[in-house]
């Protein structure tokens, strides 16, 4: 598990995770708060459907894709959470139109 | 500096456009500025900073200086420097293209255009070598950097790691736990144990270096606490009831942890350089490419200077100085000062540069991977993107003939997924190499085009039409 050091009062952001309520911290990247709540994996690979999760986080490994506001293969490490966020593991490869 | 809140507000014509705003990209901001150059910052991420100094002026953890330690606090006369020196900066912003007319192509928050700057600094600073051992793409294992910039920007600790690999970011890393309260589990290095034997002849030189006191004290300081298992080769991790379990060669026991952070050095992100045609060079010692530069970072490509980490690894103070270079060399390309007033400007940052210099030959060999550990484990998956194991490489090597990466490519999509070759082109170049006898150099690498960053049609659709450029462009 990842624990969380901070004690300077950042603001707590709520957001969906596969439509059920979830809470991540201000200054948190979308894959750091998925981490934080324990989710390493945030994916199914597109070509072996298995689990990935982010591993490098800074924006060159493109493990860490889900689905931000209904749209796909969004890279969870660059993208900041904010609040109210609708965020859906991303199951294999993501889907024409999506 | 002045935030740029989308691309529409960058200007049609800058001096200088400087991509990544690491140490390198800042120092060159900040003394092109100082020239009086009209500049703009392209970075990608959240604020300026780059991996080094992520997260500096918006840390969660500024209570607990001591976590971080001084190297990265050191970071914030730069980065106050750089925030008031008037450059533009555009931030979440990608830059996917560049050519030898300095044609630049960015994107941000959904949209993309194309801008002419006068002069090009590259900054794109450097990433970790792959470490294709056997489970390194499964979830919950991570680079050191990627813990590193989870406790740089969320305050978050993995509890319960296991840390593999070598290199000063490891060990650094393995420090910061400690300080933050929360001791790895164990630090397997994979340094071959006979390598410190090897480069003897480089230890004065590296005992006189400003590295040296520092990174004695910090591996001390580990050893002491922190169960340290060296020397070991051939890690491999699997995944057993929900947990992650370590084994290495020579220990019997399997080590089982939540987290696996790995780290076996870092070399020079070199995709937006190699793709807009910058002359490449091998350096054999640490085993990468890096872009062709002379002393004051200009490539083979006109106009097109690269400076910092992203041209050979030299660590951020050095980054930093090498962008003040790069900076003033712009300034003598642009007409604004002579070559003479730039080398007087510049002698107390070339001294500077030779004392960072002094060392790193050092580091350079005692941690460089070994040619096993740089081709991987056939059991590992050679290209992560579209799951290419090393043993699907090796048969494709032994029996198509492929004489270089891109037939490689060809045959098993190796290097073809999003990351686009970032996280196996230097395996695949060194499993040609050994099996043909040959060296990376001779072997060369992915031929990469643009864009090399992903472009959404709806970016591309967004560009501005030719008619609509000139437009701007004539505007008064």
């Amino acid at each position: 598990m990842f624990r969380r050091l901070s004690d300077t009062g950042e603001a707590m952001l709520p957001f969906t995770l596969d439509g059920l309520p979830a809470e991540g911290r201000a200054g948190d990247t979308v894959a750091a708060a998925l981490l934080a709540l324990g989710h390493l994996a945030c994916r199914h690979s597109a070509v072996g459907g298995v689990e990935r999760g982010p591993y490098c986080m800074m924006g060159l490994c493109f493990d860490c894709l889900v689905e931000i506001d209904g749209q796909g293969n969004r890279q969870g490490c660059l993208t900041l959470l904010r609040p109210g966020m609708a965020i859906r593991l991303q199951p294999g490869r993501r889907a024409l139109g999506q | 500096m002045t935030l740029l809140q989308d691309i529409g507000a960058l200007a049609e014509i800058y001096d200088v456009a400087i991509v990544g705003a690491g140490p390198a990209g800042m120092a060159a901001a900040v003394t092109a500025r100082a020239q009086g150059l009209s500049v703009v910052v392209l970075d990608r991420g959240f604020a300026a900073g780059g991996q080094i100094y992520r997260g500096l002026g918006n840390s969660p953890l500024a209570g607990r200086r001591d976590l971080l330690g001084p190297d990265y606090w050191k970071g914030e006369a730069l980065l106050d420097d750089f925030l008031g020196c008037g450059a533009d900066a555009l931030h979440q912003a990608s830059v996917w293209y560049l050519d030898a007319s300095r044609c630049l192509g960015v994107s941000q928050g959904g949209a993309a255009r194309i801008i002419a700057p006068r002069h090009v600094i590259l900054a794109t600073g450097a990433m970790e070598r792959p470490m294709p051992i056997p489970g390194w793409d499964l979830p919950g294992v991570m680079t050191a950097g990627a813990a590193q910039i989870l406790l740089k920007t969320s305050a978050l600790v993995a509890s319960d790691a296991v840390l593999v690999g070598d290199g000063p970011l490891l060990w650094l890393l393995a420090a910061q736990y400690l300080a933050a309260g929360v001791p790895p589990k164990a630090l397997i290095t994979t340094t071959p144990r006979r390598r410190l034997a090897q480069v003897a002849g480089a230890i004065p030189g590296f005992l006189a270096s400003p590295y040296a006191a520092k990174g004695l004290a910090l591996l001390w300081r580990v050893r002491r606490q922190v169960r340290v298992l060296d020397g070991s080769g051939g890690v491999e991790i699997r995944q057993h009831a929900g947990r992650l379990q370590v084994r290495h060669h020579g220990g019997a026991e399997e080590i089982g942890a939540d987290h696996v952070l790995l780290h076996q050095g870092v070399v020079p992100e070199v995709n937006l350089a190699r793709a807009a045609g910058c002359p490449m060079v091998w350096q054999a010692t640490s085993g990468c490419w890096a872009p062709q530069v002379d002393a004051w970072g200009n490539t083979g490509l006109t106009g097109i200077a690269v400076a910092g980490d992203g041209a050979g690894i030299r660590g951020a103070e050095a980054a930093a100085v090498a962008g003040r270079l790069a900076a003033r060399e712009a300034t003598r390309a642009l007409g604004v000062i002579t070559g003479a007033v730039r080398d007087a400007q510049s002698a107390a940052d070339i001294r500077a540069l030779r004392r960072l210099q002094r060392g790193r030959d050092f580091l350079d060999r005692l941690f460089a991977p070994s040619p096993s550990q740089r081709a991987g484990s056939p059991e590992a998956m050679a290209c992560r993107c579209e799951e290419v194991t090393g043993a699907t490489l090796r048969r494709a090597v032994a029996e198509t003939r492929a004489a270089g990466p891109n037939q490689l490519k060809a045959y098993t999509r190796c290097g073809m997924g999003p990351c686009q070759g970032r996280l196996c082109g230097l395996t695949v170049g060194e499993v040609l190499a050994q099996h043909q006898g040959r060296s990376p150099a001779e072997v060369g690498y992915f031929r990469l085009r643009p864009p090399v960053f992903p472009l959404s049609l709806a970016e591309m659709a967004s560009m501005p039409t030719l008619e609509e450029e000139e437009g701007r462009a004539n505007r008064p």
